[in-house]
């Protein structure tokens, strides 16, 4: 079963290369598709990234109540965490639920009201036309997305460091700078390209397949978030065992 | 011409299409008629390549569609229009934008060239004031006539209309079958039309190719098919008391039996 799906799968990807009938209407798909999928998710990301980094500042001074840790140790720790996981996988897992139930369930529809037929009919490669432009937009945009999720949630952990009366930000600050590994950065970033692609393949595989109506879309929808979640859960855990 | 031989296709075990030839004629209206479950849009799919049948091939024009590539299969779409049953209008686009699509991907037209070629294509089915509204803003004859106009738009040598009456009430069918009949004849297409609409039969049926669980069973003119002596097809055509009787009326009016309305009154009153 998982490899007949596999197997699928990588035929999927292998027909989205073919040479696009129109460049300039394959573009404009591609930025449509980066301003909905992008864009569209910017306030659910911006939101999560500044609670979460507030929490994180406070959990954290809750739980170091040594007083030979410096304060700034917390900023630190905050840092670190954001940015090798909350960041990436926190804001992808939500992405995931996002982004993914909405491929699916818009590849889903176009399957069963019949519009991805009419595409074929018109001669064009529909695996071309609709999933690689979802693909590449998720691969420009969610990196874009899991940056401004680490700026963020390092700007909310300054600010409720401050609010909560726990360090100052000039504290906080220091701390930042204290014993930065940029690799944390790339690592990041590798991560955020494999969900990226894993969000939108995922959905993208279910939603092409549909067969059915409205109940089997609901289904594939649901089929395509889990499955994207468990496979960023198994990705990150890979991932942090290969390259830390 | 569309010439389908020896077409076969089955899904797991289930064998829907068996063994299927037939002959669609240029500038006319070839009608497939038959049953749900009869295989009708089984053959179709067949037909315009979204199956792959287990056997047998399809030619168009002497072009083996079937054994072509995918390049060549793509090039071949292009002159292939085709209305769907539900219309398959492209919900993020309003109904010029569903229409220029097509012109969009396929042509180096200029965008007055383009508006041009929408606006004759809307004109053609009678729609000259919805360019600018949503598919879930217009009703399902008016869905119908744009799916036509996007499937007409590039000039295409086949057009395929799969249940283009289904949910349209009497009237709307018939400016539906008007229209089918009408971009046959004036642009000389091989139209192909999936339908189990009498109506419709009668109507457009240059030819009609009746489909019996998944096998052609009757072959003929929508002329030909009230006397027919087919059994089946017979059951399916009259299925219903008024159909039979006004069949028995049209059987006595040809053989002279009624002369005039009173006769006529006197046999629907029996």
């Amino acid at each position: 079963m998982f490899f007949n799906h596999f197997g699928k799968f990588l035929l999927m990807l292998k027909g989205m290369f073919t040479k696009p009938e129109n460049h300039k209407m394959y573009w404009k798909e591609l930025m449509h598709q980066c301003s909905e999928l992008g864009i569209g998710s910017l306030g659910i990301v911006a939101v999560i990234s500044v609670f979460i980094g507030a929490v994180s500042t406070v959990q954290t001074a809750y739980q170091l109540v040594s007083p030979i840790i410096p304060k700034e140790t917390i900023a630190q720790i905050v840092r670190d965490t954001i940015i090798l996981e909350f960041a990436p996988s926190l804001t992808c897992i939500v992405l995931a639920g996002v982004v993914g139930s909405k491929i699916a369930s818009e590849l889903g529809n176009m399957r069963v009201s019949e519009q991805i037929d009419a595409l074929e009919i018109m001669g064009i490669n529909t695996k071309a036309y609709l999933i690689l432009p979802k693909i590449l937009a998720c691969l420009i945009m969610i990196p874009m997305l899991v940056i401004l999720a680490m700026v963020l949630g390092i700007w909310g952990g300054r600010f409720a460091g401050e609010a909560a009366n726990i360090l100052s930000k000039e504290t906080f600050d220091r701390g930042l700078l204290l014993e930065f590994v940029p690799y944390n950065v790339t690592f990041a970033l590798t991560k955020a390209y494999t969900f990226a692609f894993i969000i939108s393949g995922i959905p993208a595989y279910y939603g092409y397949n549909v067969q059915g109506g409205a109940l089997e879309i609901g289904q594939a929808s649901t089929r395509a978030v889990v499955t994207s979640c468990i496979t960023i859960l198994l990705a990150d855990y890979a991932l942090a065992a290969l390259m830390l | 011409m569309i010439e389908v031989k020896h077409i076969r296709k089955s899904f797991d075990d289930k064998v829907v299409i068996k063994d299927v030839s037939a002959v669609m004629d240029t500038g006319k209206c070839n009608l497939i008629i038959g049953s749900s479950g009869s295989g009708k849009t089984v053959l179709m799919k067949c037909i315009v390549g979204l199956f792959n049948p287990d056997a047998g091939d399809v030619l168009y024009d002497g072009q083996d569609f079937t054994h072509m590539t995918t390049q060549e299969k793509k090039d071949m779409r292009r002159q292939i229009g085709m209305l769907f049953q539900g219309s398959a209008l492209f919900d993020s686009m309003t109904v010029e934008e569903n229409i220029m699509f097509p012109l969009d991907m396929f042509t180096s037209d200029t965008r007055a060239e383009k508006q041009k070629r929408v606006d004759e294509v809307l004109d053609r089915v009678h729609l000259t004031d919805a360019h600018k509204k949503f598919p879930a803003e217009i009703s399902g004859g008016m869905k119908k006539r744009v799916g036509i106009a996007r499937a007409i738009v590039l000039n295409p040598k086949y057009l395929f209309c799969d249940e283009p009456n289904s949910g349209l009430d009497p009237q709307t069918s018939l400016v539906i079958d008007k229209l089918i009949r009408e971009i046959t004849i004036d642009f000389n297409i091989t139209t192909v039309v999936n339908t189990h609409d009498m109506n419709s039969v009668m109507e457009i049926g240059d030819k009609i190719i009746y489909m019996y669980q998944g096998e052609k069973e009757w072959e003929g003119s929508n002329k030909e098919i009230i006397f027919n002596k087919n059994e089946k097809l017979n059951s399916f055509i009259f299925a219903s008391d008024f159909l039979h009787d006004a069949k028995d009326m049209r059987m006595l009016e040809m053989r002279g039996k009624i002369s005039d309305d009173r006769n006529m009154e006197d046999l629907l009153n029996k």
